[in-house]
């Protein structure tokens, strides 16, 4: 007996799905590499691709300033690229499973509206906590509030009831307050802070250090494993909350220990390039196009493509406009808009 | 061997308002459908979301000698699985994967076992939707999503099993081979099945006791020739209707015409 005939079709079928959703996520990490490595070999000062590659396995044979410029500009800024994707994707995905809203994102609850006030705050008060290094208070002072903002958030859509309305309710609350309290220390700011404080918001990898790299990745080596391990069930939670509940799923606890894992992602990564869009909304949606909602499989697409397609608008980002840098948070809304319409089109057609 | 619920002083609400107040239901037993009727807001979703556990409640809930009130909803998922009459919408999931999560969710390991897969096709084969398995659930016709939603209780082999009107998107067939499946499965795993039905002649048709609830109070309970009677129907449900066994012995309401109120 062969193993067709031993295996009932829609098992042989499920195990064909399987095998497919995992050449799929795998692609989707060698467009990532190919894409990284792309990011790494482009750049204004037009070294060759082969010494870039030879540079990176072999440092030492890299002339001082070739060295300067892959180890200390280019690779930071294209690892924080790909580390910048990923979190904001995999927050994103999350997010609008616990949601259950396909137009979420990591700052649908004002994640970046917080963390705006306190780069704010830095910027134009010069607030700062005492013992911090002079380039880690800003982003520090941004965590503070968007992490903040988060445990407020939850402790106020308990005092209410958790359900999802409440919680986005809230949420949308809290964007306009902190926009105004923005807003606030914009009109008292001299003109210099002010215009550091447009840049800042424009999310820029420019601000990419070894030091924040190892930050953001060790928030999302934390994260990462606790997101998959609540897979099975995040897809229970699809098919509604209380069928999820009657699986036996505290949904309540699992929504708050999600938003703390997104709230970590995403103020982590605003803390330290700025607020980038679009990644966090359009990449989950690409993943699930290709890999449905098994979250086993969903949040591992959606981290991938997050990091593909910032990889790649951190390239368009060198190449727009010769011999400019472009704040990168401008390019991934340029490249998302287009992309975003065009997905509400073909939702459309379906609905 | 078939258990008994027994539901003792229940009070449900929501917020200040009470909605079901001291309830008491005697011994419902295992290996028969009982059916929970009544007119618009008479409680019986409240009550049936309180049976499992998603509306908070005061009072004894008890299956043999579990007092369910008492459990995590972990451990309340372990005995009782409840079926929801919304069904969800703009989900990219299949059939069959929907069913796996059903049994996975509640479980540690992120591979299903071979066991967990030949579990949930059987329980699609038992209700002949196996050719669906690896259709996505936004392709379904509401039925067909009905089915596949019943498929993921069943699978998790409750001892009470928690219908709410889980034939209200199904065509005349599919509603008799869907009552006479939870029949045979009551009987078969001596399961008590509680089921919400607006249509009072399909419950007296299949369930053996027939519990009829207005504004949260038992209106009458019973066999459903002892619970169904034109007095019944006039007070509870306003209409002057006979209630007539047909020639093959079946139960049928005619209802004449609606009474003032």
């Amino acid at each position: 007996m062969t193993d067709a005939a031993a295996t009932p079709a829609p098992l042989a079928a499920y195990a064909r799905l399987i095998r497919r959703r995992v050449a799929i996520v795998a692609g989707l990490g060698v467009v990532m590499v190919v894409a990284l490595l792309f990011d790494i070999a482009t750049g204004p000062s037009n070294l060759p691709v082969g010494e870039v590659i030879a540079g990176l396995l072999h440092p030492s044979t890299l002339s001082a300033p070739a060295r300067v410029i892959i180890w200390e500009v280019r690779l930071p800024y294209a690892l924080m690229a790909v580390l910048v994707g990923a979190a904001l994707a995999l927050a994103g995905a999350e997010m609008q499973t616990i949601l259950n809203n396909p137009l979420a994102s990591p700052f649908t609850l004002g994640v970046s509206s917080a963390a705006s006030f306190g780069a704010a705050l830095a910027l134009v008060l010069g607030l700062a906590i005492p013992g911090l290094p002079a380039g880690w208070n800003l982003p520090a002072l941004a965590f503070v509030f968007a992490f903040g903002s988060v445990l407020m958030l939850q402790a106020l859509a308990s005092l209410r009831g958790t359900g999802v309305e409440t919680l986005v309710l809230f949420g949308i609350a809290m964007v306009f307050t902190f926009n105004a309290l923005v807003a606030l220390v914009q009109f008292v700011a001299s003109q210099e802070a002010l215009q550091q404080l447009v840049f800042w918001s424009m999310g820029s990898l420019a601000r990419a250090t070894w030091e924040k790299l190892a930050g953001l990745a060790f928030v999302l080596a934390l994260t990462a494993p606790f997101s998959l391990a609540a897979s099975w069930k995040m897809t229970a939670l699809r098919l509604g909350e209380d069928r999820a509940r009657s699986f036996g799923i505290a949904v309540a606890r699992l929504r708050f220990l999600s938003l703390l894992r997104v709230s970590l992602l995403a103020a982590t990564s605003v803390a330290f390039v700025g607020t980038i869009g679009f990644i966090g909304l359009v990449a989950p949606h690409i993943a699930r196009l290709l890999v449905g909602e098994d979250h086993r499989f969903f949040l591992p697409a959606s981290l991938l493509c997050g990091a593909a397609i910032m990889s790649l608008a951190s390239v368009a980002s060198k190449i727009l406009v010769p011999g400019t840098l472009l704040p990168v948070g401008i390019v991934t809304a340029l490249i998302g808009v287009p992309f975003f319409i065009a997905l509400i089109f073909s939702r459309r057609e379906r609905l | 061997m078939a258990r008994t619920l027994h539901v003792e002083k229940l009070h449900v609400g929501y917020g200040r308002r009470t909605v079901i107040e001291s309830l008491d239901l005697p011994a419902i037993a295992g290996g028969e459908v009982t059916a929970l009727v009544g007119p618009n807001a008479a409680g019986k979703t409240t009550l049936l979301r309180a049976l499992a556990g998603l509306n908070p409640a005061r009072g004894s809930v008890r299956l043999d000698d579990i007092e369910l009130t008492a459990l995590s909803i972990a451990g309340h998922a372990r005995h009782v699985t409840y079926m929801p009459q919304a069904l969800p919408q703009r989900v990219a999931l299949t059939v069959f994967e929907a069913t796996l999560s059903a049994l996975m969710s509640a479980r540690e390991d992120i591979l299903p076992a071979a066991e967990a897969r030949a579990k949930a096709l059987a329980t699609l084969e038992r209700l002949g939707i196996a050719d669906l398995a690896m259709r996505g659930l936004d392709e379904l016709s509401g039925g067909q999503r009905q089915l596949a939603s019943l498929a993921q209780s069943i699978v998790r082999e409750p001892a009470v099993l928690l219908l709410d009107e889980p034939t209200s998107a199904l065509d005349i067939h599919h509603q008799i081979r869907v009552m006479q499946f939870v029949e045979e499965l009551a009987r078969e795993r001596g399961i008590i099945v509680i089921i919400v039905l607006h249509d009072i002649a399909q419950a007296a048709r299949f369930a053996r006791r027939i519990v009829v609830l207005q504004n949260g109070r038992i209106a009458a309970d019973g066999a459903p020739e002892v619970a169904v009677t034109p007095p019944m129907l006039a007070q509870v449900y306003k209409v002057e209707a006979r209630v007539e066994r047909c020639s093959r012995g079946m139960l049928q309401i005619m209802v004449d015409r609606p009474l003032e109120s």
